[in-house]
Formats: C-alpha cells, structure tokens, sequence
C-alpha cells in the first residue's frame, strides 16, 4: 500500500473526488450539477476499490451513478427551472456566507480532532482481505434482520416515491 | 527504473489521517450545498455526498481496524448505500410533488406545508 503507484492514484483519485464534488455543488446549471455528481460518484467507487473494497466499489457505481444520478438528472429535467435566478436578496447573500462560513468551521473542527488523536496515525495493514463468500454468508446469517429491514425500507420507499410523484395537482 | 520497487514516503506515508481529512472534505463540501444553495435538488446533492463522505469512513475504519475479516464496516457501507438510494428516490419523488405545487424548487419559497 506504500507503492508510488499507490501514492500517485490516491492524490489524482480524491482530488478528482473533490473537484467534481465541488463542481457539483457549485454550478450554476443544474445540468452541469448532475454530470459532476455523476462523475464525483464514480471517482469515489474507484476510491473504494482502492482502499481493498472491491465489491463496496462496483456497487457504488451500480447504484449511485446508474440510479441516483440519472434519478437526479431526470429530475432537474423535469422541474424546468434549470438556471438558479440571478437576482439576489441580502437574505439570500447572508445565508449563503453563514453556510459557507458554517462549513468551514465543521471542516476546522474535524481537521482539529483528526490530527489531535495520534491512534489514528496508524498504517493499514498489508494484503486486503476482501472476500465476498464471508460478505455474502454474513449478511444472510448474521445481519439478516438489517437485510430483511432494508429491503422493507426499500419497497415502502419506492411505493411512496410512486404515490408521491402519481398525486395530481392539489387545487389552490 | 522499477517503478513498483522504487520505495518513497511522504513522511509517514498514507495513513488513516488521509482518508478521514478527505471525507472531512466531502462532508463539508455537500454542507455548503445544503446551507448555501437555493435550490432543493441541490440540497439533495448535498445530503448524498455526506453519506458518500460516511461511507468512506466507514471503508477506511474496516480498511485499517483491527478486524478487517469481519466486514463491519463494508457491510455498513452496504447497507448506507441502500439507504441512500431510498432516500434520494423519496427525497426526489417529494420534490416534484412541491415543484408542482409552488412552480419553485428554491427552498426558501416553501412557506407553508398544508393544502
């Protein structure tokens, strides 16, 4: 895990994380917005597949870039509006500097607990030990209550996402 | 030159520290969504890229924990994953319906819940 090779693909890979998340979220057409998450999610399942979690890897590209992001660019093609208005309020400026300013502290302060507990300082160690048998054999066994539970929350979500999006217009 | 043996540290090398700065990152950078923008597919955005930033704590817990062979945090990871996918398909689904009501997805505009 100390191969140049190693070093070279973390950096390209979270900076690649980062940029494209920022690009997400700062863009001004929506568009623009649901490509970049498109991409900040696949960047993360390789991020994933770097750090030994293969599998964790392709299903992050399975289900965030094959649903989530097209979800999210069916979306914004369906609400129209895909420009965010020009026209800004002195209420809108200040809750965007509190946010920005919000996070920033968050991020100081995860920073600050981070490098102050040195038990995280540690390396990993060698050789992954992936093995989807025991993932697999696990989850019918020993987590089965949490699967069973997922797959309910899962059927109950599609069901209200159905019903939610089939309601007509409520008159005003 | 063998680049897979040519053997250089940046000091200590990558450790844990790495990964939890970069998830620091990710969580704060979709918390600049959700507060500063005025868009709610946005604020959506923001709420997926915080759980991504979850999960890659919880990969690099299991990656460098002292018991990788019993798969917590890859199956918490897993079952994040399936919750975030509910969650968004719902969040969305909930956000057209409002977009429908209001004619705006800016969540600012929504001002009152009943009727």
């Amino acid at each position: 895990m100390n191969s140049p090779l190693f070093f070279l693909s973390y950096f390209v890979l979270s900076a690649l994380v980062l940029v494209t998340a920022m690009a997400a979220v700062s863009f001004r057409n929506l568009v623009h917005c649901g490509l970049s998450l498109a991409f900040a999610f696949l960047a993360l399942g390789a991020f994933y597949i770097l750090l030994g979690a293969e599998f964790l890897g392709f299903v992050q590209i399975l289900v965030y870039v094959g649903a989530v992001a097209v979800l999210i660019m069916f979306v914004i093609l369906l609400a129209k509006p895909g420009v965010e208005e020009r026209r800004w309020g002195w209420r809108d400026l200040v809750g965007r500097f509190a946010g920005v300013g919000v996070s920033l502290a968050v991020f100081l302060a995860l920073l600050i607990s981070v490098f102050r507990s040195p038990s995280l300082a540690v390396k990993a160690p060698e050789a992954p030990v992936f093995s989807i048998a025991v993932l697999g054999e696990k989850l019918v066994t020993e987590y089965v209550l949490p699967l069973q539970a997922t797959g309910l929350l899962l059927t109950v979500a599609v069901l209200a996402a159905v019903i939610f999006a089939s309601q007509e217009v409520t008159k005003k | 030159m063998n680049f897979a043996n040519l053997s250089f540290d940046f000091g200590v090398g990558i450790t844990l520290h790495t990964y939890l700065v970069l998830s620091a990152a990710l969580f704060c950078i979709g918390l600049v969504a959700v507060l500063a923008r005025r868009n709610a597919i946005l604020v959506l955005v923001g709420i997926e890229l915080m759980l991504s930033a979850a999960n890659i704590n919880f990969i690099a817990f299991w990656r460098f924990g002292a018991h990788p062979e019993e798969m917590v945090g890859v199956l918490f990871a897993l079952f994040s994953i399936a919750v975030a996918a509910g969650e968004a398909a719902v969040g969305l689904a909930l956000i057209i319906l409002v977009y429908r009501h209001y004619k705006t997805i800016n969540p600012s505009q929504f001002r009152s819940l009943n009727g």
